[in-house]
């Protein structure tokens, strides 16, 4: 959320370039030489079979796991190679949402959110707890604030953490499988809220997921981790994707198994 | 820097200047100026904004115009935010989208001391219920168990006695032996001065043997095993496995509690006899190396003062030590809340009831071995 003067995505340097990933998991090699980059402003969609390493790529991404080769680069910064408190200082403009909304179940959700503010910003207690108020009415969760984690339904402890994740204004959220668990109607109105953040604040969105509808409703840009080649085999917006593949493995995935 | 101006230039129209850099490390802007102006008796019947000279923005102008749209509608004035930039407008207007659910604030109220006294005795009764319930369950299970017809999986019991057994060995086996050294070492300052050296070895053979090694097993176990079992089934109730269980079909007593009471009864008497031997063996390296008696010496000694029924009375309380531990461990496990403070709760107070029990036994068996003759 850091400028809203965006838009200008494009041409200038991609916000996040990953550069001959290679991931592994054990000795087993999940995926092989992954190359691709996310623009500002961009509803970037990582695409793929369960156990295709979709999750283990954005846990790559945000250095919960390290490549066994390859670098990934914000800006222009190396962030594989960076040092702890490098990382520090540019994970403090990304947001997480964990699947499971990974809120602290011993904290109250205006503590949840407020937490990163009271670490990072000089605002007093109230105006800690005016903030999070705010970023909880924007995820629908008005007068929640004094809920804890195990009260409310797991759709909203998934907007909750979401609020979490938008508590220090980040340029780029990232989503693991944000309709995952979400009835048809709360998955729509997470995606319209991604799509807002977007065009509002100007925020990046990297989102894993295999619910196809949202894939389609939200992606700008995407690509296809493919298990049995171990590697990207497609990248493009969705819908073009779609209109143009040729491969059958992934435009049996965009089809729900249809029209092989 | 945040920059706020008021302008009353038309009488009913408030004009609020939005201009320079809003962002959250400046801080928040105070409405007060916002309000006073809307509080006055002639109050404007519209707000509108000006943000040609505003420059970057994040939360902090949201939180301000939050509170200046609450102000607002207290008032019924009306808010033109058509000067706003588009973004911002979007925003806005998703934090007013959804209305407060009626009655989801939750109140904050301090209850009153009768009040309290109330919840309390409730929770107390539900809490008896549950302890008599489980205990029922228990004691069916173990009849289960006797007919040989409980239902758990053989593979997971021999799992749980390795872990609570062999895998407690170095533990017990540092304890006891510094319990032997430290016993032997205490009595022996007391019985040089009689020249009744030779007695410590009988002092900690029977000590050894009808208290300490039990007592000192059940007390490692207490904390090793009692908490893991509370932290394992606390986990499983969190993580919903033991209602996967429940709906399966399974008696979660049955299926989870027995096996790890049934490891715990049956591997506390080895540790225990164990212990005895390592406890033993910690007061002869005394006896030996500052006392100067010879092996042979200490171990007649010892064997002349432990009787069998020492030994026996040890290793019986510590079977009971065992099923105390493990029931109260799994207990507290299946009693958990449903967060991960609860978990560790569940652990703490897993370990504090042991020892309470424990201690409470110990008690209870001296005055019976006492009464008995023993």
């Amino acid at each position: 959320m850091k400028t809203h003067e965006m838009a200008t995505a494009g041409g200038a340097t991609p916000y996040i370039s990953v550069r001959d990933l290679t991931m592994v998991y054990g000795s087993h090699v999940l995926m092989r030489d992954m190359t691709f980059s996310v623009n500002q402003g961009d509803v970037f969609v990582i695409m793929g079979a369960s156990g295709s390493g979709k999750s283990t790529l954005l846990r790559h991404l945000i250095g919960l796991n390290e490549p066994a080769h390859g670098s990934i680069y914000y800006r222009a910064e190396n962030f594989t190679s960076a040092d702890s408190s490098q990382r520090e200082r540019i994970l403090r403009n990304v947001g997480i949402l964990f699947q499971g909304g990974a809120l602290w179940s011993a904290m109250t959700l205006s503590e949840n959110v407020g937490l990163l503010l009271e670490e990072y910003t000089d605002l007093t207690p109230a105006q800690i707890r005016q903030v999070a108020a705010l970023k909880l009415a924007l995820v629908g969760l008005r007068g929640f604030e004094d809920y804890y984690p195990s009260e409310i339904s797991g759709g909203m402890q998934k907007r909750a953490g979401l609020a979490r994740a938008m508590a220090l204004d980040p340029d780029i959220l990232f989503f693991d499988e944000p309709s995952a668990g979400l009835d048809p109607i709360s998955a729509r109105r997470l995606d319209e809220l991604i799509l807002q953040l977007r065009d509002s604040l100007g925020i990046t969105a990297v989102v894993v997921s295999h619910d196809l509808a949202s894939i389609f409703a939200i992606g700008t840009n995407s690509i296809y981790l493919d298990v049995s080649s171990q590697a990207i085999t497609a990248s493009g917006p969705p819908a073009e994707l779609l209109a143009r593949t040729e491969d059958s493995t992934l435009r049996s995935f965009l089809t729900r198994g249809g029209n092989p | 820097m945040i920059q706020v101006a008021i302008d009353r230039a038309e009488n009913d129209v408030l004009l609020i200047r939005l201009a320079g850099q809003w962002e959250l490390r400046h801080g928040l802007a105070s409405t007060d100026a916002v309000e006073s102006e809307l509080n006055q008796k002639r109050r404007p019947s519209r707000i509108a904004f000006d943000t040609r000279e505003l420059g970057r923005w994040d939360t902090s102008i949201l939180v301000f115009l939050a509170a200046v749209v609450d102000a607002c509608r207290e008032r019924g004035v009306m808010l033109d935010s058509a000067g706003l930039p588009a973004g911002l407008h979007n925003l806005l207007g998703l934090a007013e989208a959804v209305r407060e659910p009626a009655g989801a604030r939750k109140e904050l109220r301090e209850s009153g001391f009768l009040e309290r006294i109330g919840e309390h005795s409730l929770g107390l009764i539900a809490a008896v219920e549950e302890t008599l319930s489980f205990i029922g369950n228990m004691t069916v299970a173990c009849v289960q168990l006797v007919r040989m017809r409980a239902r758990y999986r053989a593979s997971e019991l021999s799992l749980l006695i390795q872990r609570c057994g062999v895998e407690a060995l170095p533990i017990v086996t540092l304890i006891s032996f510094l319990v032997g050294v430290i016993l032997a070492f205490i009595s022996a300052v007391q019985l040089r001065q009689f020249g009744a050296q030779l007695y410590v070895a009988d002092l900690v053979g029977v000590a050894m043997t009808r208290e300490m090694g039990a007592l000192m097993s059940a007390i490692l176990m207490a904390g090793r095993t009692g908490a893991a079992f509370a932290a394992e089934l606390g986990t499983m109730k969190v993580t919903q496995e033991l209602d996967a269980f429940t709906t399966a079909g399974f008696s979660i007593v049955e299926y989870l509690v027995l096996p790890r009471v049934l490891a715990l009864v049956l591997m506390m008497p080895l540790l225990c006899l164990y212990a005895d031997f390592v406890g033993v063996l910690g007061g002869a390296a005394i006896g030996v190396g500052m006392l100067d008696l010879s092996w042979t010496t200490y171990v007649q000694e010892t064997a002349r003062a432990v009787r069998l029924g020492d030994t026996a009375g040890g290793l019986f309380k510590s079977a009971v030590y065992g099923a105390l531990i493990a029931t109260a461990g799994c207990w507290r496990g299946l009693r958990a809340g449903s967060s991960a403070s609860d978990v560790g709760r569940a652990a703490t107070s897993a370990v504090v009831t042991s020892m309470i029990v424990v201690v409470a036994a110990c008690g209870v068996f001296a005055f019976l071995f006492y009464e008995l003759g023993l």
